[in-house]
């Protein structure tokens, strides 16, 4: 396969980056070695999108920090990105809504002949009308030569697919059916149990891609945030630049751990809601 | 942190290449010793094997130096020292631990480093900016402050697998184990805490010493090593995230990890196993 055949992929990973990690940014390494290796894809761009504040996750910190320790640990990637439309929503935004979001704006920049790695930030109103275009049918999608969006996740994210009131039906068709997931699973997990079990994933599995990661990393943003609370050392967990960034904005403390404590989370409160 | 006894460690190792990990146990023992309350580390030294150690797949000391030392350019507390790897042929631990750049002077180990340009002018320069960010709950870590006090202590770093080494049959000579844990002593970073204390129960001499030796829990799961960043180099996968960008960069402009160089030493013995054997 010569370079113009292979299809195009963007990688999209989601989530708090509260901070963002070596392990976060491991993710993508490992997912892009994954795809390419299959000799089908070549994987184009990286997005990170970290969550809004209204998620209200404990121990959430401002977005602005947020967005800005990813942007900072993406300086010296020649390929992962930040965006942070998904943060400056004033509600929380579904996972389904955010994939659409950059599928959208994606498709908008073929139409416009712009390289991917050029987006540019786009008018809602031309926006809306591509949405509607890209809503309509998946056989566009297909034939089309605009790369392919997947959704860049941990095994954890697809574990959750089945706990009571996170996740909407639709949503996880939507994301897995029509875009595909690219799941980092440890040595010894049970992803793909997991993914037999499920009608919806097994039904889906060709879309899912499960990258194994040999070489155990357990560094987490709750581990980094506990040890920053009790002043330990977190160098080398995260690139050099985050780690000064949070000592000179004085972030994650035992006060900002309090953050949203006893407030249920934003799907939990929605999708409750709705139910009842 | 007056009366605290200034402390220096050593980790002793390949570093073929250095990585994330490596450094990690460093600021992992570190914060450990800080929190006994007893000791105020001073500094540590990255000390990099001879060539004439010959295990499989070890680079030429120059560019292991080299690699090290940029890993390191970021830390205000940490640097290379190329003593043993000058060596013509390997030397033991406790001779390394032995030898004047280390000899236990915190003020020695100073000197020393400003024989090295870069270990002295990063470690002022980031000793200033330390001293200036850290916060107010952890402004602990003066490198120069006279706070601790009296001649500087060594210690010997080292990851968990490192006590297992000891019973290997033919590497180790009894009293440079008694010398090594029992007049330097261990600080040692684990997983599994309980691993370790199995070994020290299980050795008689380990157990003489169990005072000189510090166990450092290490909770998160980090399974870099040296052995994988290799394989992926390799096999031509990303190594990112795991290793420095300047020592990836380095690996790249020498095309330093390759199918050749992990052949280099193959089927030969190590060097220690030969030359203790002739001791004997």
């Amino acid at each position: 396969m010569t370079p113009q055949e292979k299809t195009k992929v963007v990688l999209l990973a989601c989530g708090s980056f509260n901070p963002i990690t070596n392990m976060h940014l491991r993710m993508f390494e490992l997912a892009r070695d994954h795809l390419e290796d299959t000799g089908r894809y070549q994987v184009v761009r990286g997005i990170i999108s970290p969550v809004g504040d209204a998620y209200k996750k404990k121990g959430l910190i401002e977005a602005c920090h947020r967005v800005e320790m990813a942007r900072l640990s993406t300086e010296n990637s020649s390929w992962i990105t930040v965006d942070d439309w998904e943060s400056q929503q004033a509600e929380w935004v579904e996972t389904a809504k955010v994939v659409r979001h950059h599928y959208t704006e994606l498709i908008l920049a073929e139409k416009n002949h712009d390289q991917v790695d050029t987006v540019k930030p786009v008018k809602r109103r031309r926006l809306e009308e591509i949405e509607d275009v890209c809503q309509s049918s998946s056989a566009d999608h297909n034939r089309s030569d605009a790369p392919e969006l997947k959704l860049l996740c941990g095994a954890d994210l697809v574990e959750s697919f089945d706990r009571p009131n996170l996740w909407k039906p639709e949503d996880i068709v939507e994301i897995v059916g029509r875009y595909g997931l690219v799941c980092i699973t440890r040595s010894n997990s049970d992803a793909e149990k997991f993914i037999y079990q499920s009608d919806v994933l097994h039904k889906y599995r060709k879309n899912i891609h499960l990258v194994k990661e040999w070489v155990t990393n357990d560094v987490s943003a709750t581990h980094i945030r506990r040890a920053l609370r009790r002043g330990q050392s977190v160098r080398y967990l995260l690139p050099d630049c985050v780690v000064d960034y949070i000592q000179d904005q004085r972030l994650y403390s035992a006060e900002s751990e309090e953050k949203n404590t006893d407030v249920i989370l934003a799907p939990l409160q929605r999708y409750t809601k709705n139910t009842d | 942190m007056a009366g605290r006894i200034p402390l220096i460690l050593l980790a002793c190792g390949s570093f073929n290449p250095i990585t994330h990990q490596h450094m990690r146990l460093f600021e992992l023992a570190r914060d450990h010793m800080h929190q006994t309350g007893l000791y105020q580390v001073v500094g540590g030294i990255v000390s990099p094997v001879s060539d004439g150690y010959a295990k499989q797949g070890l680079v030429s000391s120059k560019h292991r130096l080299a690699m090290a030392r940029l890993g390191l350019q970021s830390s205000d507390w940490v640097a290379v020292d190329e003593w043993e790897s000058q060596q013509a042929d390997w030397t033991e631990t406790v001779v390394t631990m032995r030898s004047p750049s280390h000899s236990g002077l915190g003020h020695l180990l100073r000197e020393e480093m400003t024989r090295s340009s870069l270990a002295e002018t990063k470690h002022r320069y980031h000793y200033n900016r330390a001293a200036e960010k850290r916060w107010p709950s952890t402004k602990d870590t003066p490198l120069d402050r006279p706070s601790a006090s009296g001649p500087s202590q060594l210690k010997l770093l080292c990851g968990a697998d490192f006590l297992e080494t000891f019973k290997v049959p033919g590497l180790w000579r009894a009293e440079h184990i008694e010398e090594v844990v029992g007049h330097f002593g261990l600080v040692c970073v684990s997983r599994s805490g309980l691993q370790l204390e199995q070994a020290i129960h299980e050795s008689d001499l380990l157990y003489k010493h169990r005072h000189n030796i510090f166990l450092v829990h290490e909770w998160i799961r980090n399974e870099i090593s040296a052995t994988e960043v290799r394989r992926a180099l390799r096999r031509g996968l990303s190594v990112k995230y795991l290793v420095p960008d300047s020592v990836i960069r380095y690996i790249t402009e020498h095309n330093l990890y390759t199918q050749d160089s992990e052949l280099k030493n193959k089927g030969a013995k190590l060097r220690p196993l030969t030359k203790q054997t002739v001791l004997d």
